[in-house]
């Protein structure tokens, strides 16, 4: 492993990008990013193994369009981490800010903490590409918005109340959003619906459950032995109905 | 059953004498027009959309096509399309979509415009002989060159320059995805303006595989369903061109209907097959300039700042003041659509009253930027209605630096802009993805007829600019001088900022 580190500190997001280029091609396999403070566009359509570890809080859209590389970010992330992301894993041992996973392809986001409005929204999947989002803190509103496909995964670790934020998954039509607990009827948007999650369901997302458990370090049981919500499309035809013809 | 049918909207009539019962009209139908029983050729005509592709494959001229052959009273305002409409929403209570451009009756502001030419004083200049120089960049220009001297007494240009597109003519084709029309349309339409030195855009439906050889010639959409795109689709065009809005239905998103969504449609726009893809009103990590700034360096960082990005708009009421805002996001290229532009489907009642027409806008851009002394930061590229050279020389006279057409490019194919693209049943091929009839459009043939239209349209742009003693693009751009408002009143003709005739 070829670790190299880069000190960020006063750096432009630019040359910044610039230097992780380099450094991949000169064969780093880790690199370790000191002292970031709000660069924007970190991993920005990066592809490879890579493994990009910040300390600091980068800006928004970390890892956009990048496909393969895993970013841990030791702090908070800014406005839309994963955004059109295509593969590869981003960790977040904080909060992110709105529109987090937006439009993400492929690949995996797990956020310690909350996320804000608009998280996980018009995520889609094709074939195996199956982007998945797992949030161990609560969202706004409009959590899965337009949702095309991918799983999300909220454990709203701190709260016990039901989930009560508007528009979720309305208008989806691909996908499933499972949450830790119950949510208040009038949550859901239009086109989607909400049963309790079967044992298999819970089956089915143990795999991300127990990484999401590794990469926090936190209890697994905690997670598993719990009652979740499914949501999801009433059909993948949302529109179908609205029009005729002239 | 209470307001039941209505009058046919066209007839269709096989003149028996002429018809040799071939049967190629039933043939080449789509819409199932035509049968054969023992007297010959049978007509549903309440099927006909007027595409005229049984008039083109007939050998014996016996078909003959009117329209509204059996009409409602007249009337100024309950005009039959208005009765229809009311018709049928009353029925269904649903939003009623249209195919193609705007279909309301506004005038045309292109046809209240009129070149110059020149006489005597200063002489016109025949392009046969002279050159004449059409080729177009497109991108930011510098603003100032730096220079320093060298040991070997030269100068080395020490000012940065942003990536540019090459184009030997102003024309272009604008964005119309693949799901919306058919792969042989794409290829023949990327065929085109690979061999002429021009581009084309892919529309929001991605890039697929056929298309590779010419993506150095493609301009690759980013729209807010974000379909298809990836780093490698990113990086295989031109230019990068995100979407925020169209001119045939502005501020709204498109839904393409799962209909639509075959086995490789699913693939280049990477959604499950049959599912909706449904693109929302706005970018969902856009809600403002400064976001749109964000979208913008945020695919230059992507591709290592080597490609143009390009910010289309639907042109609205502010479209100058947006466009100023967009000129300042790092995007090099502004895209006006203007309120004809056309579409496969749009809520009609976006497609005829929503959005304003390019001439205005194009004008109006043209103005506030060079106003705020910002208009080298960006092209102007016009679009929506741009139906013969003249359209594009006078595009360029209001500030446009290059048009998109669309339509035009579609009719050089076949298409008789019958404006039922969005039932997927198109029978020349273009607007539809059933192979039986996709099938039917040759690219290469095709590649030739959109190629034959913009060199004859350049061709004819040369003319008219030697005509006005201009042998340079540039310096028709922006050029007011060379246009005068023919009947427009003086409030049209301070938003143009152009002269009456005979001022």
């Amino acid at each position: 492993m070829t670790q190299i580190i880069i000190d960020a500190e006063g750096l432009h997001y630019t040359p910044l990008n610039k230097q992780i280029r380099q450094a991949i091609l000169n064969g780093a396999s880790e690199i370790i990013l000191k002292n970031v403070m709000g660069q924007r566009f970190i991993g920005d359509g990066l592809t490879g193994k890579v493994k990009i570890i910040i300390h600091g809080v980068p800006g928004g859209d970390l890892g956009m369009f990048m496909k393969g590389p895993t970013i841990e970010v030791f702090g908070n992330a800014d406005h839309a981490p994963g955004n059109t992301m295509d593969d590869g894993t981003i960790i977040i041992h904080g909060a992110s800010g709105d529109a987090t996973a937006h439009s993400m392809r492929g690949g995996k986001v797990f956020v310690k903490d909350d996320i804000g409005y608009r998280g996980g929204i018009h995520m889609k999947q094709y074939l195996d590409k199956r982007p998945v989002l797992v949030i161990g803190g609560t969202a706004k509103a409009f959590l899965g918005e337009y949702m095309a496909g991918g799983l999300v995964i909220m454990f709203r670790m701190q709260e016990e109340e039901p989930y009560a934020e508007m528009g979720l998954a309305s208008g989806i039509h691909g996908g499933e959003i499972f949450i830790r607990g119950t949510i208040e009827e009038w949550t859901l948007g239009i086109g989607s619906s909400a049963h309790s999650a079967t044992t298999d369901d819970i089956e089915r997302i143990k795999p991300y459950i127990l990484e999401f458990s590794h990469h926090f370090n936190i209890e697994p049981s905690k997670l598993l032995n719990c009652a979740y919500t499914r949501i999801a499309p009433v059909s993948a035809r949302p529109f179908a109905g609205k029009y005729t013809w002239e | 059953m209470i307001i039941g049918s209505r009058p046919t909207k066209f007839q269709v009539t096989v003149d028996k004498k002429q018809c040799m019962l071939c049967g190629r009209c039933i043939e080449n139908c789509s819409y199932g027009v035509f049968r054969m029983d023992e007297d010959g050729i049978i007509t549903t005509t309440k099927n006909c959309v007027a595409c005229h592709r049984c008039i083109s494959q007939c050998p014996r001229d016996a078909i003959t096509i009117r329209e509204r052959p059996c009409d409602y009273r007249s009337h100024p305002l309950w005009t039959p399309q208005v009765k229809e409409n009311i018709f049928k929403q009353a029925e269904s209570g649903k939003i009623l979509l249209g195919g193609m451009g705007n279909a309301a009756p506004y005038p045309i502001l292109f046809d209240h415009l009129v070149l110059d030419a020149c006489q005597v004083t200063n002489p016109s200049i025949d392009p046969l002989r002279e050159p004449m120089e059409l080729r177009t960049y497109i991108g930011k220009k510098p603003k100032q060159l730096e220079f320093t001297k060298n040991n070997i007494n030269d100068v080395n240009l020490i000012t940065e320059l942003s990536p540019n597109l090459k184009l030997e003519t102003p024309i272009m084709i604008g964005h119309m995805s693949y799901g919306a029309i058919s792969l042989h349309a794409h290829t023949a339409m990327a065929k085109a303006v690979s061999e002429i030195g021009t581009y084309m855009g892919t529309g929001e439906g991605g890039l697929h595989e056929a298309l590779y050889p010419y993506q150095d010639h493609m301009i690759v959409q980013v729209a807010s369903g974000r379909f298809g795109v990836d780093v490698n689709y990113l990086n295989r065009g031109a230019a990068i061109e995100i979407k925020i809005g169209q001119g045939a239905k502005p501020g709204i998103g498109g839904h393409l209907p799962g209909e639509k969504v075959c086995a490789d449609v699913s693939c280049t726009r990477m959604i499950p097959e049959g599912s909706d893809a449904i693109s929302p009103a706005p970018h969902h990590d856009i809600y403002s300039i400064e976001d749109l700034k964000q979208l913008v360096i945020s695919l230059k960082e992507a591709t290592e700042w080597k490609k143009p990005v390009f910010v289309k708009i639907a042109a609205v009421h502010n479209v100058a003041a947006i466009s100023a805002g967009i000129a300042r996001s790092g995007a090099d290229a502004v895209v006006i659509d203007g309120f004809r532009g056309g579409t496969g489907a749009a809520p009609t009642v976006f497609r005829d009253h929503v959005g304003i027409p390019i001439e205005a806008a194009v004008a109006a851009v043209d103005a506030k930027l060079r106003k705020q002394g910002i208009r080298n930061e960006v092209s102007i590229i016009a679009s929506g209605g741009i139906r013969q050279s003249a359209d594009i020389a006078k595009a360029i006279c209001l500030g446009a630096d290059a048009v998109y057409i669309g339509t035009a490019a579609l009719i050089a194919m076949g298409c008789r802009v019958c404006g039922t693209c969005y039932r997927g049943l198109c029978s020349w091929g273009i607007a539809t993805q059933r192979p039986d009839l996709v099938a039917r459009l040759n690219p290469d043939e095709a590649a030739e007829n959109v190629k034959n239209l913009i060199h004859a349209w350049t061709l004819e742009l040369a003319e008219l600019m030697g005509a006005a003693g201009i042998n340079s693009i540039e310096s028709l751009r922006g050029n007011r001088d060379r246009l005068r408002g023919y009947m427009l009143d003086q409030s049209m003709l301070e938003v143009l900022d152009i002269k009456p005739v005979g001022a």
